[in-house]
């Protein structure tokens, strides 16, 4: 018991390592090789060509998806921060009857599975004009993305001292000005989290961006990619670089910010 | 200051309340999803799902891939959870390689599993040809189809419940498995008695999140089978999207997403109070 060696661990690491690096193996090796090349997909591509990535952006768009996906996330971002912080401070700070029934409506909110109300919010989407509009989905992604801002920033909220707004108040700051000006630059450690959660989901989203840009002028990375492997079935190589393209800016920012994005996925699941 | 939610409840309002009300009054209806007129149909949408076997199909399998992945993310994740938070070489690098997946969009995660299923130069295939095995067809059968897709859902969020746990480790206090040893705890009673009661928070985190995500799957499905062979695989998600957009049956599909909804609310809830109750109990 006392000194174990850890032999054993290696085999376990291997498997690990090989279910989890495989995909993103296969993807680059398929990325580079040409489409005349048959070989496994296993095999490192004999001559390693840059024509798919040519053919996934001058063909697939996959550059325009990317900066449609970008602003889309950025706009989208920056009103989840605002509206659920907003949102949050009241529920935080002023705990009456009423604001604990906002809160139980806003977790409910969560509860709701887009999925089974697309149909219906589609066709306000279309009665509004929202359809292939940049608006449009950046207010659905708005809307679903709220709850857990809301439900992080109050938390949060709730473990800053309200002696804080009571000497703003004061000083004769008005409540606007106090959020603003004391309590907003308190909570730069759960925007971070929030702005991680979000941002993924906005990049990653399939299923609203399915419904609301229908046009393959306003098609997003997925959206993009979704329609490159299913129209060009026989030339999956580009296909696979395009998705290259998409995951790239994902995985690098993930390497390089890994500390916020993990402490982000444990404040919005362990209360 | 209450003013402040005023935004987010419009929001809410217009985009969620407004739809779920219109969503249930277009259940009891024949719209198409297109055409100015439609009639009301009672409950004609609700008796007919009753001897749909394609809506019964996607409902057993919503509820296998809710049920199955959130069996698999969770011991899978503690596994791992346990596994990588001993202390020795490469455990952050392991960490970082389990988390990755969580980042890549569900669809595109779908289309590279394609390269490893497909029959022809499929990657699975290829490595069977190795060890002189005859080649699959993967997802030509329904039931295989479906384990396939709940594992690959499993194995790309599994990360999510490792950190979960991890974090969850992290908070049990040395003391309390001192306490144990000298108690004469064996590794095994340590874990069950000790360990697992005081994991119980991190335990209903990490299973609301992976059912709510498993009930909702929709992204690799489209990206893998499609809902194929035949609907073998779909989901009541998948299912909505195939009957509004190609059966261009609006009324039906938005019956099928009301009962999606109830089944999520009430599966969910039932359990999660289970949850709570257990750790309060401990």
């Amino acid at each position: 018991m006392k000194k174990k060696n850890g032999i054993w661990r290696i085999p376990v690491l291997i498997v690990i390592f090989c279910v989890y690096f495989s995909p993103f193996y296969i993807l680059t090796v398929i990325s580079f090789k040409s489409a005349t090349d048959l070989s496994s997909r296993w095999e490192f591509p004999a001559a390693p060509t840059l024509d798919n990535f040519r053919t996934a952006i001058e063909q697939g768009g996959i550059l325009k998806a990317l900066f449609h996906s970008f602003v889309i996330m950025v706009i989208a971002v920056l009103l989840i921060v605002v509206v659920g912080s907003l949102a949050a401070y009241p529920l935080a700070r002023n705990k009456s009857k009423w604001n604990k029934v906002i809160k139980a409506f806003v977790m409910g909110i969560m509860m709701v599975p887009p999925l089974s109300i697309l149909v219906s919010l589609y066709s306000i989407i279309v009665d509004m004009g929202g359809v292939n509009q940049y608006w449009g989905i950046i207010i659905i992604l708005l809307t679903f993305e709220l709850p857990q801002a809301i439900f992080l920033y109050s938390n949060f909220i709730s473990s800053i001292p309200t002696a804080l707004d009571e000497a703003a108040a004061l000083d004769g700051c008005g409540p606007v000005r106090t959020f603003f000006l004391i309590i907003f630059p308190q909570l730069k450690s759960v925007t971070a989290s929030v702005v991680i959660l979000a941002g993924i989901h906005c990049w990653n989203d399939y299923q609203f961006s399915l419904y609301v840009l229908q046009s393959s002028e306003m098609s997003t990375v997925t959206l993009a990619i979704s329609s490159f492997f299913s129209q060009t079935t026989s030339n999956l190589n580009a296909a696979s670089a395009a998705a290259l393209l998409a995951i790239l800016p994902v995985v690098v920012c993930f390497l390089c910010l890994q500390k916020y994005f993990i402490k982000g996925m444990v404040d919005s699941a362990v209360k | 200051m209450n003013l402040f939610y005023i935004p987010a409840l419009i929001l809410f309002s217009i985009f969620v309340i407004y739809p779920l009300c219109k969503g249930i009054a277009l259940s009891f209806t024949n719209w198409n999803g297109y055409s100015q007129t439609y009639k009301m149909v009672g409950l004609s949408n609700y008796t007919r799902m009753l001897t749909d076997k394609n809506v019964i199909r996607a409902f057993i399998n919503t509820l296998i891939y809710g049920g199955m992945s959130t069996l698999l993310q969770n011991v899978l994740g503690l596994a791992l959870a346990l596994f990588l938070n001993q202390k020795f070489k490469g455990r952050a690098v392991t960490r970082t390689l389990v988390y990755l997946p969580v980042m890549i969009a569900p669809l595109i995660m779908g289309y590279v599993m394609y390269f490893f299923f497909s029959f022809n130069n499929g990657a699975l295939n290829d490595l069977l040809a190795v060890f002189g095995k005859e080649a699959v067809d993967w997802l030509s059968d329904g039931k295989t189809a479906v384990a396939i897709l709940t594992i690959v859902n499993s194995l790309q969020f599994v990360g999510i419940s490792m950190v979960i746990y991890l974090a969850g480790l992290q908070g049990i206090a040395d003391m309390y498995y001192e306490a144990a040893d000298i108690d004469g705890a064996t590794p095994l009673k340590k874990f069950r008695y000790v360990m697992l009661p005081l994991l119980q928070p991190a335990v209903t985190s990490s299973v609301t999140i992976n059912l709510i995500g498993g009930l909702k799957l929709f992204d690799i499905i489209m990206a893998l089978t499609s809902g194929g062979p035949g609907y073998d695989s779909h989901s009541l998600s998948t299912l909505v999207h195939r009957t509004y957009f190609a059966s261009e049956n609006a009324g039906y599909a938005s019956a099928i997403g009301i009962i999606t909804f109830l089944l999520i609310a009430v599966f969910s809830n039932l359990i999660v109070q289970y949850l709570k109750k257990k750790e309060v109990e401990m």
